[in-house]
């Protein structure tokens, strides 16, 4: 047993009927680190997350969270906050109360508990005595991570965290997630913004009809895999185009995307080959203006991993 | 904000105190606007309602006690628990118990309640305590709001009681908060179903009407012409029952069948919904309702709990008929009539007489002596006969009496119009009330108590 896991799934099955949720899926995460879990709809990520929570028990496998073998339903240990399907809260209630009230049911004085502090993290200091039943989708996102965060929690497990977050709020939600890692909790975050998950992820788990197909660090999904599509604005398109139709390993693409642009080419490579174009371009004294790929190599990755008929390239 | 770490650094498995659990569920219940608007209604309508109608110059007689609400506060307590066996008691359950469970369905908030509180039995105790104390703040609004509205409007007097005798206000005051209490038995059964149509059929509006349902059927039930043994084995007879308290000597065997019955399917309803609630899948987030099961631990268990009351109700008294028999009906009418009377002379300051010496009878006919002379009916005919000491020529009044099939009627006085015929008689005072012109009662459906 790791110390430092605070989950480690082994040979994880789960059943409904005759509908296999989980087949097998192994995952490992420390504490300290934000994992991420990708997969379609269907693909077992909630199933799993409430595996996590202890909201339900796996049929098979072996399952270990914060060290402490989880055998029944609603037996993970203290330490374990999050949510599956959004955040619960109840709308009679304003936000101070929702919190207040679950301080409490966790036998914490409501005075004490630092329901001013997690209602600061989450930027909802302004509402806190308004009633959740006016909030928006983001700001009830916001207020169940306060929720889970006022437990003080090791293991944290969020499910489409960043849903209805505007782009400060998202700002926010990632500052509270990226410190709280560093202080040592675990976190898994399962979500369909492949941007978000790459700014905040160092690993990803992704899954697809119920199996793991990848899991690892995040630049390994990048660097082992298959050629992506890169944008690459240059101070000479014309030259940049035919030096990349001369360098090994560089496919010029059409993309309807960029078409508009003159200044921007598309290419087709692997990371080395794309070292080698840079180079080339540097040596012509063209300069290179923007590079980023069309796809993050996480979306790409999801989608040749997990709709591999539909990958023509 | 600490979590529990043990001395050798593995976390440990802990659970949330059923205190703890119950005061959350407490919380959410009373910052609901529907239940503020309840309590507040339960502690202010009742007052309100019974003061009114005490100032009023109509009275609502139809009801039981309600034709006394001019002579005594302890009355309007009585009509406001008539009325709320009826209406107001299954519309409360169903607003607290019926919705316990479907609203966090309806919300979605199941699996951040099973991640806090992490026990679906400590959920389901919490739940049910937590409702059991808002309908009981609810009742208990009832009963105070009306007696202080009886109380301040009309006055701490002596209450008639159903069999004409008169009750001390000390007397009147024990016996409401008893009847109350008795209401009590069949509330926590209707609450109990609301629990059960909560857990069973989750948001669906049929959770939250199950009790209302519940409570209508048993009503049209007991209007119906059934045996008594099936009467008294339907959980809602104890909001009838209660009028037994305020005969003498008090009809108790009816009453306590009815809350034994009631707090059996009080038992019942709560461990049928506690096994459906355990059961629950709640990482379905489609569940709508146990659906299939609902209907078959839903609602065998209660027909067949009805079934065996019925049958050790029959067994253990024979009452197999509709318990309304011709000479009970002669008993009742010739004792209420003699309390009443007595009540009469007092009134028109003539010399006291006891009830002994009256030696009142009634000769009671259904359908002028055509057919059975038993059952409910409004073709109900009696002739009161009694006795004054010193004269020799006893008197006679005529009544018509509606016997409903629950043992209750309405005694219409036919004449003489010194008697009974008039709704008012003269005293030296002025015109007052005539208590014989028109009076309630009951025929006690069971053969057990002794004659009055």
């Amino acid at each position: 047993m790791d110390a430092l896991l605070a989950v480690r799934a082994r040979g994880i099955t789960k059943c409904f009927g005759d509908v296999v949720a989980l087949d097998g899926v192994d995952l490992d995460v420390t504490q300290g680190q934000i994992h991420g879990l990708v997969g379609p709809n269907g693909a077992g990520k909630t199933t799993l997350l409430g595996l996590l929570l202890g909201l339900a028990v796996a049929d098979g496998g072996r399952l270990e969270i914060l060290g402490t073998p989880v055998e029944r339903a609603l037996a993970v240990p203290d330490g374990v906050a999050g949510f599956v399907d959004g955040p619960g809260l109840y709308p009679s209630l304003t936000a101070r109360q929702n919190l207040a009230a679950l301080a409490r049911l966790r036998g914490h004085d409501a005075r004490t508990a630092g329901i001013d502090e997690v209602l600061d993290q989450v930027g909802l200091t302004d509402v806190a005595d308004d009633k959740a039943r006016g909030f928006s989708l983001g700001m009830r996102q916001r207020l169940g991570l306060a929720a889970a965060l006022l437990t003080g929690p090791r293991l944290l497990v969020l499910d489409e965290p960043s849903n209805g977050l505007d782009p400060s709020g998202k700002r926010q939600v990632h500052r509270v997630l990226t410190r709280l890692a560093a202080a040592g909790t675990g976190v898994v975050v399962s979500s369909h913004r492949m941007d978000d998950l790459e700014a905040l992820c160092s690993e990803v788990t992704i899954l697809a009809t119920g199996r793991v197909v990848f899991s690892g660090p995040l630049n390994k999904l990048a660097a082992e895999n298959r050629e992506l599509d890169y944008r690459v604005r240059t101070s000479d398109p014309r030259a940049a185009r035919r030096l990349a139709d001369d360098t090994d390993g560089i496919r010029v693409v059409e993309d309807t995307r960029t078409r508009q642009d003159a200044e921007v080419l598309v290419v087709r490579a692997l990371v080395p080959a794309l070292d080698e174009l840079v180079a080339h371009l540097v040596r012509s004294g063209v300069a290179v203006r923007e590079l980023a790929p069309v796809v993050s190599p996480l979306e790409a990755a999801f989608l040749a991993l997990t709709e591999p008929q539909e990958d023509g390239r | 904000m600490t979590t529990a770490i043990a001395e050798d650094g593995v976390a440990v498995v802990r659970r949330v105190p059923l205190s703890r659990g119950y005061r959350f569920e407490v919380v959410k219940l009373v910052s609901q606007w529907r239940i503020r608007l309840l309590v507040l209604a339960c502690w202010i309508a009742p007052a309100l309602f019974v003061a009114g109608v005490g100032q009023q110059s109509t009275l609502p007689s139809d009801t039981l006690f309600g034709r006394w609400m001019h002579a005594t506060g302890w009355a309007g307590p009585l009509v406001m628990l008539g009325f709320a066996g009826t209406w107001a008691l299954p519309l409360l359950t169903s607003a607290v118990a019926g919705d316990v469970f479907a609203a966090e369905d309806r919300l979605g908030t199941w699996r951040h309640l099973l991640v806090a509180v992490r026990s679906p039995r400590g959920i389901f105790v919490a739940k049910s305590l937590a409702s059991l104390t808002v309908i009981l703040l609810l009742v208990a609004g009832l009963v105070c709001s009306s007696v202080i509205g009886g109380l301040a409007s009309v006055g701490d007097q002596p209450l008639v009681g159903l069999d004409g005798h008169l009750l001390t206000p000390g007397d009147a005051a024990g016996r409401v908060v008893l009847a109350w209490l008795c209401a009590l038995a069949p509330t926590l059964a209707l609450t109990a179903l609301g629990l059960l149509g909560s857990v069973a059929l989750g948001r669906s509006p049929m959770g939250l009407l199950l009790p209302p349902l519940v409570a209508l059927g048993m009503q049209v039930a007991q209007m119906l012409p059934l045996p008594v043994a099936v009467r008294l084995a339907l959980p809602g007879y104890a909001f009838i029952s209660w009028n037994g308290l305020f005969t003498s000597p008090a009809q108790l065997a009816p009453l306590l069948i009815g809350v034994a019955v009631s707090l059996v399917w009080a038992v019942l309803a709560t461990a049928l919904a506690y096994l459906l609630f355990l059961r629950r899948d709640f990482t379905n987030l489609a569940y709508d309702g146990a659906g299939r099961r609902a209907l078959t631990v839903g609602l065998l268990p209660p027909a067949a709990l009805t079934a065996v009351t019925v049958a050790v109700v029959a067994v253990a008294t024979p009452s197999t008929g509709s318990g309304i028999e011709q000479n009970k009906v002669q008993r009742s009418v010739a004792t209420a009539f003699a309390h009443l009377y007595r009540l009469q002379t007092r009134q028109l300051h003539r010399p006291a007489v006891t009830e002994a010496k009256l030696r009142t009878t009634a000769a009671c006919t259904k359908s002028d002596g055509q057919g059975a002379q038993e059952g409910a009916g409004n073709d109900w005919r009696c002739v009161v006969t009694w006795h004054l000491p010193d004269v020799a020529v006893a008197g006679t009044a005529v009544y018509q009496l509606d016997v409903a099939s629950d043992g209750r009627f309405v005694a219409d006085g036919d004449g003489p119009k010194e008697v009974n015929g008039y709704f008012l008689v003269r005293t030296p005072t002025g015109d007052a009330p005539n208590p014989l012109w028109q009076f309630d009662g009951n025929v006690e459906l069971l053969d057990t108590t002794s004659k009055g």
